[in-house]
Order: C-alpha cells, then structure tokens, then sequence
C-alpha cells in the first residue's frame, strides 16, 4: 500500500496558502485592478471629481505621434542594452573563463557593479560623460575636439544611457555565463581541441550552442531589467530628454502620472505597456525558444 | 503584584489628566524643504512653537516638490492629510481646483485674524490670487530669474560692468556677448530653467500674454499664445547666437548652465535668485555681480518679472481649533522677524513690504546689493493682468513640451516658429484635457 499524506480536513490547504494569497492580492492584483480601472477614467489628482471615459486614454495615446515614438524609443533602448550587456557580458566571460591567475578575484571583482544601485550608476556616467562637467568628455574636447553633447544631441543620449543600463547588468550576465561555461564538460572541448578546432571555433560550435539556455533566460530579463529597472539612470542623466529622445515608456508614466499627475493617462499607458511586453515575452518563447537546445 | 498595581495606577491618576490638559494642539506641516533650508524652516516651526503655548507645529521634510504634492494627494484620499502643504507654483491649479482646499483668505477670516494683504509684494501674492484677487495659498519661498555675470571675463572682453537696476536690452547683450566670445571665452550666455526664464518670464516682463484668458486666471477654456512674433523672434535670436557661440545651451534644469559658468566658460549666466547663496559658496576664483534680466529696446516701460518657488496650501477636513493655529502660525511666518531671517538666509524674497523696508532700514542692501535686484526688479511694475503670473491646468506637462521644443530648435531639428507652434498644439490638447477633468 502506498503512503499518502493528506489532509484530513477541507479547510486546512486554504488556510494554509491563505498567507499568500493575501499578499498577492493586496500587493499585486488589487493596484492592478485599481490601475486597469484607472485607465478608464479621467480623475483629479484628489480624486474628487472622476469621469467614466471608456477607452478615450487608450484612443488618445495611440493616436498621438509621440506616444507612439516613444514606444519606439523603448524597444531602441531595451534592446540596445540587452544587446550590449549581453554580447559584453559573454565575452568577459569567455575571457574570464580563460584566465589561468586570480580567477576567483577577477570573478569576483567583475560582479561588483551589480551591486550599484541604478540612480548611482547615472551620476557615476554623469560625472563621466556629461558636456559641461564630465571629465572623459572634456578631455575628449580638449584633446581629440570630439563634440560629444548628451545634453543637446538625442543619439548622444541615447548612447549614454545604454552605456550606464547596460554596464551595470554586464555583470549580471558574466555570473550566469561563468555558471553556464562551467557546466559545459571539458571533455567536449578537449575533444574538438585534439580534432583540430582553434578557440573560435570551439566557442561558436561547442560552447555557444551549450550556453543557448542560458543566453535565451539572460535575453528575457535583460529586457525585462531595461523595461523596467532602468528608471533611476534616465531619471539621473536625461530625463527623457533632450527633445524627448529618450523619454521612455516608463520614465514616460512617471512623469505623466507622479510629476504631472494626470493619472487617467497614466494608468492607460500601464495597461498599454503590460500588453506590450506580454508580447515580446510572448514572441521570445514562441520564436527564440525554439533554437534553444536543452541539454538532459 | 498588588503593589505594583497600585502603583501603576496612582502613576496613571497623576499623569494622565496633567497630559491632557496641557497638550497642546497639534498642526502638521509637510514641506519640500531639504537640507539648510529644511533647517531654516525647522528654526522658523521653533520660533513659533516657543512663542506660545497653545498649538504645536510639526514639520515634515516629505522629498522634493513631486513628491511632496503625491504625498498630500494619497495623504487626502486615505483622510490623513496634514493641515498645510507647500506645493510648487506650477501645481497652483491643480491645487485650486482640487477641492482639498481651505482658502487662505477665508481661514484668515473665519479665524478673525486681521491680515493687511496690501502690505505683501503684489507680484508674490498675485501668483496665488483668483480672479477677483483673493488669495488662496499663503506665498512661502519665492524667487524671481536674474542676470549673473562674470566680472572678470567682462574685463577681459572690454565691457562695462552692468547696472543693478537699470536693465540692459537683449541687443546690447548680443553685442556684449559677442565680444566675450572675441575675447577668448568658450561662450557667451547660458540660461537655466529655460521655459521658465526665456518663455515665462519672457512673456511677463514684455506684458505679452501667454496664453488667453488672462493667462488662464478667467477660465480653463485657455490657449497658449507663445507662438506669437515677439516669442518666436526671442528664440530665433538665441538660436541664432548658439550658431557663434554667444548662446550655449546647458541644459533644461540649472546644473549643466551653472557649471559652464562656474568653469568660466561663459560670461552671463541667467537663473533664479536663489542662485546667490549657492555661487558665493561655488565660485573662488573670479568675481561675479548681478543685473535685471535683458529687455528688448521696444520695450520702455518693462514690467514686473513673475516668481517661481512654492506656496502654502491648508487643507480641508481638520477642526476649527486645529484651524485658528494654522492661522495664528501663518500669520506668524509673515511677520518681520521671521521674513527677515528667511530672506537672509535662503535668498527667497521677504514677502512683506514692512519686512523689505525694515531691511533697507537696517542697511542689509547696502551690504548685500545683490540681493536687492530681484526684489527691484520684481516691484518695477504694478503686475498686470498678463504679468501676474500664469494659471494653466498640466502645467508641468506644458512645460515639459516647451523644453522638449525648445531642445529641437537648439539642435537644428526645427525652425523656432515651427518648435512653438507645436508647442502650442501639444499643450492646447493637454489644457483639453485637464479642463475635461474638471468640466
């Protein structure tokens, strides 16, 4: 006979899991409702006044040109970062992986500026690259009359705040590479070796089909992180400007919804921006996960 | 046991009805001051606390003015709001129309407090007024844009120093800015919050309205007007000064523009007088003054600049009592003493014209002349009905687009008409949208 351990009582598994199912409503699904309502409805800030509109936020943003550049902007963004943390990430990796001396010290050392908190990575690139007071690009202006302007030229933004998103998730991909690359057997690659593979081939016909995993997970959050974690670098270096070159969809909500307390708007554009990264989500599991190869 | 419980309830007898009796009515106060000003306003709660006996002023530093104004608004909706809020001066009409509001002209009455509003600086005092000129938030800390030079650069490129109240024309500054450039500066000019000082206070001091309906004061039914010649051509001419140099563009906020002239970079610096504290503490290696801002030759008679800063806002829903403190402390805060140290202190206009006499009385201005030209400037004029101030629905998105406009036409992507005419057309249908909230 087979032991099972049931419950006795019906009760008992809801009262169980009732702990979290509290915290997820409370925390996740009613702010989720009141927003979705939200974005129904025009209100004043102290909610004194608030109107029924049906779907007149959605319709207003979706017919207005600069909502519609600013969803462009993001996608520019988003995967600019993922694709310069990643592609970065894996080569340190790769090299890291090489290295014979202080391997554990370089390991560690490269996953420090994970560590640093998004607000504090602009001012760092602030103080770095900024026109009138960085110090790389006065030294580039002095010395090589390079005009470099964040501050006036919407690429140069944009470059900047892909630098700072992305080379703080840098190392954020190193450790999962790292994990990955241990995880390949030597002996494949000893095998190749002996087969008369030089490094570069070894790395894009053994290594990099065993880490498709691993990089297919690191593509998914990295833009997941520069959707929505990137917030306090923009807000640090550009504030979505200049002329509104990098004024993203979040940093968009923010300053429709907290600074310029049109909420109505706000909320629509949640709504709008939830849908659109189900999708992209969507699109990588259906497309991208194909090429994956699952090893065991 | 037995013991202790007596004695715990002796302890209770004696202290409890004493506690009650002599607690003193509390005011909450949540502010947007930070550091040496949230030090300033902490000594200001203080001086109040200890003048009486009756209420009790708590102060909170709740963040910067964003996050200050969240914070009432969540604070009202869970009926947990303080009974005053400071709150920036573009909030103005969200705050008006918010319907959280006691205004501070009947609090003033309904706590028969006699309050001499002739006595204020009108310009201060207009910013906050509605229509029928009653006012509804009592002015805190208010600046006015002026003209910061570099002395020594001026020297160099053979140019006078300036007057402290006679303003220069935008003419003779771009032939002053020019010739900083031929001495050898990187630049010429540079200007911080530029909605603010080359569109807002641009507008005011020409009495050009910027926007209908008195500027939004006499209905929410109102359009923009920056897309007018005289706007347009401004721009124009600062565009054309980037083109040499005589205008560096810095930045929307005052860090990027303060930092070119602290490095010398350029000559003229123009930002709020709020400035003056922190460039006496910035600046060590050349010397500096301050001048009205520019006025266009046309323009004979200029008008009054108009303010920045925060106002104090009471909120509804607390007891009559509690109310009558509000007041007394209000009141309080006007008085000469307490302006004459928070004008000494942070720079911010002393909001009594008592309080501005008695410093002139006492020779501060001849001792800190720079002090003086926001305040002259801001009096020159009695304000009119278009230099009063502005009262626009999403008023921070408005700004928003105009510094967003203004970025494409310094980096060429758009003709300074057709920057301001989208200006207009993007804030108009913000202005719809705010009137439909409120219709």
């Amino acid at each position: 006979m087979i032991k099972r351990s049931i419950f006795k009582s019906r009760g008992l598994p809801y009262l169980l899991i009732l702990p979290q199912i509290l915290v997820t409503v409370t925390f996740f699904y009613w702010p989720a409702i009141k927003g979705l309502l939200q974005s129904f409805m025009v209100t004043d800030p102290f909610g004194n006044r608030s109107k029924f509109v049906w779907f007149d936020n959605f319709v207003e943003l979706l017919l207005d040109p600069l909502y519609l550049k600013s969803v462009g902007i993001t996608l520019m963004f988003s995967f600019g970062t993922a694709f310069v943390s990643i592609s970065l990430g894996l080569i340190i990796a790769a090299m890291a992986n090489r290295a014979l001396k202080f391997k554990w010290t370089m390991r560690t050392m490269l996953i420090w500026p994970y560590a640093v908190a998004p607000a504090i990575s602009g001012v760092l690139w602030l103080f770095l690259l900024h026109p009138s007071f960085g110090i790389v690009s006065i030294f580039m202006k002095k010395y090589f009359q390079v005009d470099w302007n964040p501050v006036l030229d919407g690429g140069d933004a944009m470059t900047m705040i892909i630098m700072a998103s992305a080379w703080k998730e840098i190392s954020y991909n190193f450790v999962f590479f790292v994990a990955g690359m241990q995880a390949i057997p030597k002996s494949l690659i000893e095998a190749a070796a002996l087969d008369g593979a030089g490094p570069f081939t070894r790395f894009f016909r053994i290594t990099l089909p065993l880490l498709s995993p691993t990089l297919f997970f690191l593509m998914v959050m990295n833009i997941i992180y520069a959707f929505f974690e990137t917030f306090g670098i923009i807000h640090v270096i550009t504030q979505g400007g200049p002329g509104g070159s990098t004024n993203t969809l979040v940093y968009k909500i923010y300053q429709d919804g907290f600074v310029g307390l049109n909420l109505g708007s706000s909320a629509a554009q949640s709504v709008l921006l939830m849908f659109l990264i189900i999708g992209i989500t969507v699109i990588q599991f259906k497309y991208v996960e194909k090429k994956v190869q699952y090893t065991g | 046991m037995k013991k202790l419980l007596i004695a715990v309830a002796l302890l209770a007898f004696i202290v409890m009805p004493a506690a009650s009796s002599a607690k003193p009515v509390k005011i909450y106060w949540w502010h947007a001051m930070r550091s040496a000003r949230g030090e300033v306003a902490n000594t200001m709660i203080k001086a109040f606390n200890d003048s009486q006996s009756e209420y009790e002023v708590v102060g909170a530093f709740k963040g910067n003015y964003d996050e200050t104004i969240n914070a009432g608004v969540a604070a009202f909706r869970a009926r947990k709001q303080p009974h005053i809020l400071q709150a920036f001066e573009v909030g103005t009409q969200t705050m008006m129309l918010s319907g959280a509001i006691y205004p501070v002209f009947k609090l003033m009455k309904d706590a028969k407090i006699d309050v001499n509003w002739d006595d204020y600086l009108q310009p201060v005092l207009s910013y906050y007024m509605n229509k029928d000129g009653k006012l509804l938030s009592m002015p805190f800390n208010s600046s006015t844009p002026v003209m910061y030079y570099n002395k020594d650069l001026f020297k160099k490129a053979g140019v006078k120093p300036l007057s402290k109240t006679k303003a220069i024309t935008w003419d003779e500054l771009g032939v002053i800015t020019g010739k900083l450039v031929k001495s050898g500066a990187k630049g010429g000019m540079v200007t911080a919050w530029q909605s603010w000082t080359q569109v807002e206070n641009y507008s005011a001091i020409h009495n050009i309205p910027f926007a209908t309906k008195s500027n939004g004061y006499e209905g929410l039914d109102c359009n923009l007007t920056i897309n007018n010649k005289m706007v347009v051509n401004h721009i124009s001419r600062l565009m054309n000064w980037s083109k040499n140099k005589r205008f560096v563009y810095g930045g929307q906020k005052y860090q990027g523009p303060k930092a070119e002239f602290l490095a010398q970079n350029v000559g003229v610096y123009i930002d709020s007088i709020s400035g003056i504290a922190k460039l006496k503490k910035a600046v060590k290696d050349f010397s500096w003054d301050v001048a009205p801002l520019p006025v266009e030759a046309s323009m004979k008679v200029p008008q009054n600049s108009i303010i920045g800063g925060a106002s104090l806002w009471v909120l509804k829903g607390h007891k009559k009592k509690e109310y009558k403190g509000v007041a007394k402390f209000l009141k309080f805060l006007s008085n000469n003493e307490m302006q004459i140290y928070w004008h000494k202190e942070t720079g911010y206009f002393p909001i009594t014209i008592n309080a501005y006499k008695q410093l002139k009385k006492d020779g501060y201005y001849k001792k800190n002349p720079l002090q003086e030209v926001g305040i002259k400037q801001l009096m020159r004029q009695k304000p009119t009905k278009i230099s009063r101030g502005l009262r626009l629905g999403y008023f921070i998105q408005i700004r928003n687009i105009i510094n967003e406009e203004l970025e494409l036409v310094w980096n060429g992507k758009k003709t300074p008409q057709a920057a301001m005419d989208t200006a207009v057309a993007r804030s108009n249908k913000e202005l719809r949208k705010f009137e439909r909230t409120y219709n």
